[in-house]
C-alpha cells in the first residue's frame, strides 16, 4: 500500500458516495481537473527521471482511468436512478379517450360504392363507363328505343315532363338510362362494350320506389355476340357482385320494346329472418332485364342488324344493394339521415377491386 | 290476367299437374304471380265419420269424439264444438295441419287430462268462409277419408299472370292454351265456333261516320239483334267461373260480355235494344258531351274520343265501357251485340284521358284478334240463345277487316345467330306452327306470316323469340364473352370520372359523410341558388317543393343538415357529389362536388372532449374542405385566385370564389348567407363549399411516366420571423405570398403564424406575424445576404401593404 493506492481507495470511495451529479462534478474537478489531485500526480512525470517515470507512469495513468471509470459508472448510476424517478413521476391516464378521426366518421353511400363494385367488375370485361344527361329527349328515350309514339309501354314509365318549348316538344327525365346506350351507338364505331350507371326518375312513391333512383344498364355490339354470351357476363356478374360461389338465375322470355328476345332474370336466394341470401335456398328473386337488342334500335342508331347484333341489360343499382346490403326500405338512401348512412356507408378507402374482394 | 285450371282445361287436354302448368306458363313468358289452390293449401283435411261423441269427463264444454278418418284405427279427438254429436260427417286434420284460419300447425295434445289427436273443423277454420258456429257438418253420403276440397269442389286453383304488352293474345284463356300446347303440355281443345245464321234482318242500322283519315279509329263493327231473350242471373258455372278470378256476376246477358273477354279476349259489348233509340252511329265524340258509364260515372268526352251514339246521344264509350242509359238487365227481351275492332292507339289514350280502367279497354288498346270479330260475335250470339233462348238477327257489318300482315322472310339460321341455340329445324318449325304461325317453302330460308292474333310480331328477331321462348332459354348455353383483343385492359374511365371517384374517397377521408339528394328541389332553393330557370321546371312533380332541378348541391344538403339538426344530430358534415343543372341541353349538367359543416363538426371532432371543446365551425373549415379536395385531385393550384366575396348564398365578408382567372371560376366556400338559412327555414352556423369538377383543369398530358428530378440542397434552410403592423383591411394571406417575391430562388416558404389586434396595437391596425424559410443551394448564408433579403422582404411589405415592422 503506497500513497497512490491510498489516494485511488480514497477518491473512488467518495466517487461512490456521491449523491448527486453535482457533487460528483466537484469530485471530478478536485480529482481530475486543472489544480486537481490526480491531475497533480500527472504533472509530476515530466519532472521524473526515465526509470522513474517506467516505473511510476503506469501507475499514476492507472489510477487516472480508474478514477475517471468511476465518475463515468456513477455519473450513469445516478442518471439511470433520476430517469427512474422521473418515470414514476410522468403518469397519464391513458384511458382517456381521443377523438374519433376523420377516416373513422367519413362514409361512402352505398350507392356509389355499388357503382365502384359494378365498374371493378365490367371494367375487368372490357367495358367503359358511358353517362349522359338526366333531362333527354322524347326522341332519345322513347322512340329510338322502338316504343312508337302512344304505345301501352310508354305507360309503364311514368315519366316527368318539363314545359313544352315554342315547337310543342317538351323534354323529360329519363325513365332509364338506355337514352345512354343510343348516344354510344351514335357515336361510337362497334365493337361496343359499355356500361351506363346514373339517376333515373319516374313517378313512383312507396317502400321500394322512389321518384329518384339509379339504374345501370350495359350494352355489347359487335358481329358475333349472342344471347348465350349474355347469360354467361350476367352469370359472372352476379356471382361476382354478391360474392358467392354459384348463382342460379333463370332467364324468363319477357317484353322491352328494345330488345328482342326479351328476358327477365330471376336469381335463386333464401330467405330467413329478413335475411336474403343468394346460391342456395327455393325462392326467386326477379334482379334485371335484358335481351338481344331490337333491331328497330340498332337500325335507328345507323346500325345495320343484319351485320351487328349484341345484348343490352338494365337493373336498379339501389335495388341490388338492397339485395346486397339488406336494407328493406328504398327511401332512407335519399334522406341523409346521418344514423342510416353511418350504419350503411362504407369506410373512406374501402375501395372495391377484384384483386382485394369487392368488399373487405 | 286470371284464370282457373279447369277453364283452362276446356281449352287444353293436358293430365300435367298443376305445378307443371305454372312452371311452363313462367317459361314460356307467361309469368305466374300467384296460385290460389285451396286443394293443395287443404289437402290434409278429409271428410270424417264421428262414431261416437261423448262428454269430457272434467269441463262441460268439450266432446271427446271417436272418428273414422278412413284409415286404420278410429282416432280420439277433443272438440268443443257445440254441433259435435254422434254419426255426423265433419272435416278432420291430423296433427302437423297448418289452420289457414288460425295461423297454426296442429299438434298432438292432452287437453283437461283427455288426449287429442287432431281436430275437427269449422269453414272459419279452412278459411273458405266467415262460418265459426260450429264443425262442418256435411250430409250422410259424403265419402270418408276423400279430401274434403275435392268434394267440397274448391281444388279449381285459380292462377294469376302477368302478361307483357306485347302479348294481347294471352289475355283469352284460349290463348294461353296455344302457348302451354305448343310448350308440350298436352293440345289445343278450344272449340271451332259455329256460323249463326240469322232469321231475320238486323233492324237496327249501323254507320261508321268518320273523315277519310280516321276511318282506322274503328276499322271493323259487328252488329247483331238477338230478340226474346230471357236475361236473368247465369248459369251456377258461369257465375263460379267469373267470381273465381274475381268478377261480380250481374245478368246472364252481361257475364256471356265478361266471359267472352277473359275466355276469348274478345271484348263485346251489349245493348238493351229497347232502350236503343233509332240507329247506332259510331262517330268522333264532341267536346263536352257526356255520357253516365256502366260505373256509374259520368264522363266528359272530347273529340279525341270515339263514341257510339244513336238518336238518344251516346250510348258507349267506344271499345272503354258502355253506358249505363242501354245496359241490360233483368227486364232486357231484345239484345243488341257489339263485336268491334278498335284503334289501339286512341283506346290508349281515351282511357288514360278519362281515367278508366276496364277489361275492355285494357284488351283493345292491346289488340284483338280482328279475325275473330265475326266468329266473337257468333260465339256470344249462340251463348246468348243458349242460356237466355231467343231469335238472332242476321249481321249488320261495317268498315273493313285489315289485312293480314306480311310473310317475314326468315332464314333459319338466324336462331344460332342471336341466341347461339342450334335446334333442329324441324323443331323451330313446329314451335312456329303450333303457336299459329304459317310457315311455307323449305330449306334453309323460310316465310313465316304471323297468325291474325300476332300483330306484334313484325321481323325476324321476333320469330326468335317465339322459338326461343318455346324451345326453352334455358338450353342456351352460356358462352364466355371474349375479350375484345387478347391483352390487359385498358383503363376505361375518363379523367372526369376518376374524379368524381376520388373525390368522394377524399371528402369521407375528411371525416365528411355522403349523402345522395333529390335531383329536384323547390323553386324557392333553386332561385336562391341561381336557378329557377323555366325550362328546368318540372311540369308534372311529384310534390310541390321538387319541382326545379338543382343548380347546386347546397340547398338539399342544407336542408338535409337541418333534418339531421331537428333528430337531435346537429354537428353533422356532409358531403354530395352528383349532378346539377343549369340548363336543359346536356352541356348544361356538370357534375358538383359540395360538403358542408355544421355546429361544431370539425376536421378533428365535435363537440365537448376532454383535450378541449371543439369550436364552431367557420369559413376555414370549408377552405380547408375545398383547397384539400383540391390537392387530393392532383389539380395544378398554381394559378388558383382565392377572391374574397362569394356567390348569393354565401356570407359577402365570410366566402370566397375559387377561380383560375375570372373566367375560370371553379366554386367557392365559405358561411352560408343568414338570409339564405332564414328562407330555407335552417339554423346555422353553417359552412360549406362548393366546385365544379367539369370545370377544373386537367392534368397535363407526358409521354411518359417520369416524374421531375428531385433537387435537394446540401445547405440548412434559415428562418427569420416578421412582425408588421398593417392596416386591418389588409389580406394576410397575400402578405405572405409577397414575401415570396422578395427573392423566388432563396424564399422557400412563408407563413402566417399570428395574427393579433388590442393592446400595444393602434385601433385599425394588427400585427401580422410571418416565417419566411430561406433555402440556400450554392452555400451557406451569410449574415449579411440574410439581412439583405429581410430588408428587400420589409421593403415590399411597406411598399404594397404599407407594413412597418413592429417596434
Amino acid at each position: 500500500m503506497n500513497d497512490i493506492d491510498t489516494l485511488r481507495d480514497s477518491l473512488v470511495g467518495e466517487i461512490e458516495a456521491a449523491g448527486d451529479e453535482a457533487a460528483l462534478e466537484q469530485l471530478r474537478i478536485a480529482a481530475l481537473g486543472k489544480s486537481g489531485s490526480v491531475s497533480g500526480l500527472l504533472k509530476t512525470l515530466g519532472t521524473m527521471t526515465p526509470e522513474e517515470r517506467k516505473e511510476q507512469g503506469p501507475r499514476i495513468n492507472g489510477l487516472r482511468d480508474t478514477v475517471q471509470q468511476a465518475i463515468t459508472a456513477r455519473k450513469d448510476a445516478l442518471g439511470e436512478a433520476a430517469l427512474e424517478a422521473r418515470l414514476a413521476s410522468e403518469r397519464l391516464d391513458i384511458s382517456l379517450p381521443v377523438r374519433e378521426g376523420p377516416e373513422a366518421r367519413g362514409r361512402i353511400h352505398p350507392i356509389s360504392q355499388v357503382i365502384d363494385e359494378i365498374t371493378a367488375i365490367f371494367g375487368d370485361m372490357g367495358f367503359a363507363v358511358a353517362e349522359g344527361p338526366d333531362v333527354e329527349t322524347d326522341d332519345l328515350n322513347f322512340t329510338k328505343l322502338n316504343f312508337p309514339v302512344g304505345h301501352p309501354a310508354r305507360e309503364m314509365h311514368d315519366t316527368f315532363f318539363f314545359a313544352p318549348d315554342a315547337n310543342g316538344e317538351r323534354k323529360l327525365l329519363r325513365t332509364h338510362t338506355s337514352p345512354v346506350q343510343v348516344r354510344t351507338m351514335m357515336s361510337q364505331e362497334p365493337p361496343i362494350r359499355v356500361i351506363c350507371p346514373g339517376r333515373t326518375y319516374r313517378m313512383d312513391s312507396d317502400q321500394t320506389h322512389t321518384p329518384m333512383f339509379h339504374q345501370v344498364e350495359g350494352l355489347v355490339i359487335d358481329k358475333k355476340t349472342h344471347f348465350g354470351h349474355m347469360k354467361w357476363v350476367l352469370e359472372e356478374f352476379c356471382k361476382a357482385f354478391f360474392e358467392v360461389e354459384g348463382v342460379k338465375m333463370r332467364f324468363r322470355p319477357s317484353f322491352f320494346p328494345f330488345t328482342e328476345p326479351s328476358a327477365e332474370v330471376d336469381i335463386q336466394c333464401s330467405r330467413k329472418d329478413g335475411e336474403i341470401r343468394f346460391g342456395e335456398g327455393d325462392d326467386w328473386l326477379e334482379i334485371l332485364g335484358c335481351g338481344m337488342v331490337h333491331p328497330n334500335v340498332l337500325r335507328n342508331c345507323g346500325l345495320d342488324p343484319d351485320v351487328y347484333q349484341g345484348f343490352a341489360w338494365g337493373m336498379g343499382i339501389d335495388r341490388i344493394a338492397m339485395l346486397k346490403y339488406g336494407m328493406p326500405d328504398l327511401r332512407p338512401f335519399f334522406e341523409a339521415d346521418i344514423r342510416w348512412l353511418s350504419h350503411y356507408g362504407f369506410r373512406p378507402l374501402d375501395l372495391p377491386t377484384l384483386t382485394g374482394g369487392l368488399t373487405s | 290476367m286470371k284464370f282457373t285450371l279447369s277453364w283452362l282445361k276446356e281449352h287444353l287436354d293436358t293430365t300435367d299437374s298443376l305445378d307443371t302448368i305454372t312452371e311452363t306458363l313462367t317459361r314460356v313468358g307467361l309469368e305466374v304471380e300467384g296460385v290460389e289452390d285451396k286443394a293443395k293449401a287443404l289437402g290434409a283435411f278429409t271428410i270424417a265419420y264421428v262414431i261416437e261423441a261423448k262428454q269430457h269427463p272434467n269441463a262441460d264444454r268439450l266432446r271427446v269424439c271417436m272418428v273414422d278418418t278412413g284409415s286404420g284405427e278410429p282416432v280420439q279427438v277433443v272438440c268443443g264444438a257445440p254441433n259435435a254429436r254422434t254419426g255426423m260427417k265433419s272435416v278432420f286434420s291430423p296433427p302437423g295441419t297448418y289452420i289457414p284460419g288460425k295461423d297454426i300447425t296442429l299438434g298432438k295434445g292432452v287437453i283437461r287430462g283427455v288426449e287429442s289427436n287432431g281436430m275437427l273443423c269449422s269453414a272459419a277454420e279452412l278459411q273458405i268462409s266467415e262460418d265459426h258456429d260450429g264443425i262442418l257438418d256435411l250430409p250422410e253420403d259424403a265419402p270418408v277419408g276423400q279430401p274434403y276440397a275435392t268434394y267440397a269442389g274448391l281444388d279449381d286453383a285459380v292462377i294469376e299472370i302477368a302478361v307483357t304488352p306485347n302479348r294481347a293474345d294471352a289475355l283469352g284463356v284460349s290463348g294461353i292454351a296455344r302457348d302451354l300446347a305448343a310448350a308440350g303440355l298436352g293440345t289445343v281443345k278450344t272449340p271451332p265456333v259455329q256460323p249463326v245464321r240469322g232469321a231475320f234482318p238486323c233492324p237496327v242500322g249501323l254507320k261508321l261516320d268518320f273523315a277519310e283519315e280516321d276511318r282506322n279509329l274503328c276499322q271493323a263493327f259487328a252488329l247483331r239483334l238477338v230478340r226474346g231473350v230471357k236475361n236473368g242471373p247465369s248459369p251456377e258455372w258461369l257465375q263460379a267461373r267469373l267470381r273465381a278470378i274475381g268478377l261480380r256476376p250481374i245478368n246472364a246477358l252481361v257475364d256471356i260480355t265478361n266471359f267472352m273477354t277473359f275466355d276469348r279476349n274478345r271484348p263485346l259489348h251489349v245493348f238493351d235494344a229497347a232502350k236503343v233509340k233509332g240507329d247506332l252511329v259510331v262517330r268522333r265524340a264532341r267536346d263536352g258531351e257526356e255520357v253516365l258509364a256502366l260505373d256509374g260515372r259520368t264522363y266528359a268526352l272530347t273529340s279525341e274520343m270515339v263514341a257510339i251514339c244513336d238518336d238518344n246521344g251516346v250510348e258507349s264509350i267506344a271499345g272503354v265501357m258502355g253506358g249505363e242509359h242501354s245496359g241490360c238487365d233483368e227486364s232486357t227481351t231484345d239484345v243488341l251485340i257489339e263485336s268491334a275492332v278498335w284503334n289501339t292507339l286512341n283506346i290508349a289514350r281515351t282511357g288514360r284521358a278519362l281515367g278508366i280502367n276496364s277489361d275492355a279497354r285494357y284488351r283493345n288498346e292491346r289488340g284483338i284478334d280482328p279475325d275473330f270479330t265475326r266468329p266473337g260475335l257468333d260465339m256470344a250470339t249462340q251463348m246468348v240463345i243458349s242460356l237466355c233462348g231467343g231469335e238472332p238477327s242476321e249481321v249488320v257489318f261495317a268498315g273493313e277487316l285489315p289485312d293480314s300482315p306480311g310473310a317475314i322472310d326468315f332464314p333459319w339460321s338466324e336462331v344460332k345467330r342471336l341466341t347461339g341455340l342450334d335446334l333442329p329445324q324441324v323443331e323451330m318449325k313446329l314451335a312456329l306452327t303450333s303457336l299459329g304461325f304459317h310457315v311455307s317453302g323449305a330449306g334453309d330460308r323460310v316465310k313465316v306470316a304471323p297468325p291474325s292474333w300476332r300483330a306484334d310480331v313484325e321481323g325476324k328477331a321476333d320469330l326468335v323469340e317465339e322459338i326461343l321462348r318455346i324451345a326453352g332459354i334455358d338450353r342456351v348455353a352460356p358462352a364466355p364473352l371474349p375479350r375484345i383483343k387478347g391483352e390487359v385492359i385498358k383503363p376505361v374511365l375518363t379523367v372526369l370520372q376518376k374524379r368524381t371517384r376520388a373525390a368522394k374517397r377524399l371528402l369521407a377521408s375528411r371525416g365528411l359523410v355522403e349523402a345522395v339528394t333529390w335531383s329536384f328541389i323547390s323553386h324557392a332553393a333553386a332561385k336562391l341558388f341561381g336557378g329557377g330557370s323555366r325550362k328546368l321546371v318540372l311540369a308534372n312533380p311529384i310534390a310541390a317543393d321538387l319541382s326545379d332541378m338543382r343548380p347546386s348541391l347546397l340547398p338539399g344538403l342544407i336542408r338535409s343538415a337541418q333534418a339531421n339538426a331537428d333528430r337531435g344530430f346537429g354537428d353533422v358534415a356532409l358531403f354530395e357529389v352528383g349532378q346539377v343543372f343549369q340548363s336543359d341541353e346536356p352541356e348544361g349538367q356538370l357534375i358538383a362536388a359540395a360538403g358542408l359543416r355544421r355546429g361544431t363538426a370539425k376536421l378533428e371532432g365535435a363537440g365537448r372532449h376532454w383535450d378541449g371543446a371543439a369550436k364552431t365551425v367557420d369559413a376555414f373549415d370549408a377552405k380547408a374542405d375545398v383547397l384539400g379536395l383540391l390537392s387530393g385531385l392532383g389539380v395544378p393550384v398554381g394559378g388558383l385566385q382565392i377572391v374574397a366575396g362569394g356567390p348569393a348564398w354565401a356570407h359577402p365578408g365570410r366566402s370566397a370564389t375559387l377561380q383560375f382567372g375570372p373566367k375560370g371560376v371553379i366554386g367557392a366556400f365559405g358561411e352560408v348567407h343568414p338570409r339564405v338559412l332564414k328562407a330555407l327555414d335552417v339554423k346555422g352556423p353553417l359552412v360549406a363549399f362548393e366546385i365544379h369538377l367539369d370545370a377544373l383543369p386537367l392534368p397535363k398530358y407526358k409521354p411518359t411516366k417520369v416524374k421531375p428530378k428531385l433537387a435537394l440542397s446540401d445547405f440548412q434552410p434559415v428562418t427569420r420571423d416578421f412582425a408588421f403592423i398593417v392596416d386591418k383591411a389588409v389580406a394576410a394571406g397575400e402578405m405572405a405570398k409577397s414575401a415570396q417575391n422578395a427573392d423566388r430562388a432563396l424564399v422557400a416558404e412563408t407563413s402566417v403564424f399570428d395574427i393579433y389586434e388590442g393592446t400595444g396595437v393602434e385601433p385599425g391596425k394588427k400585427s401580422v406575424a410571418l416565417a419566411v424559410t430561406l433555402q440556400p443551394t450554392q452555400k451557406t448564408l451569410t449574415d449579411a445576404e440574410i439581412e439583405a433579403v429581410a430588408a428587400r422582404i420589409v421593403a415590399e411589405m411597406a411598399k404594397r401593404y404599407g407594413a412597418v415592422l413592429r417596434g
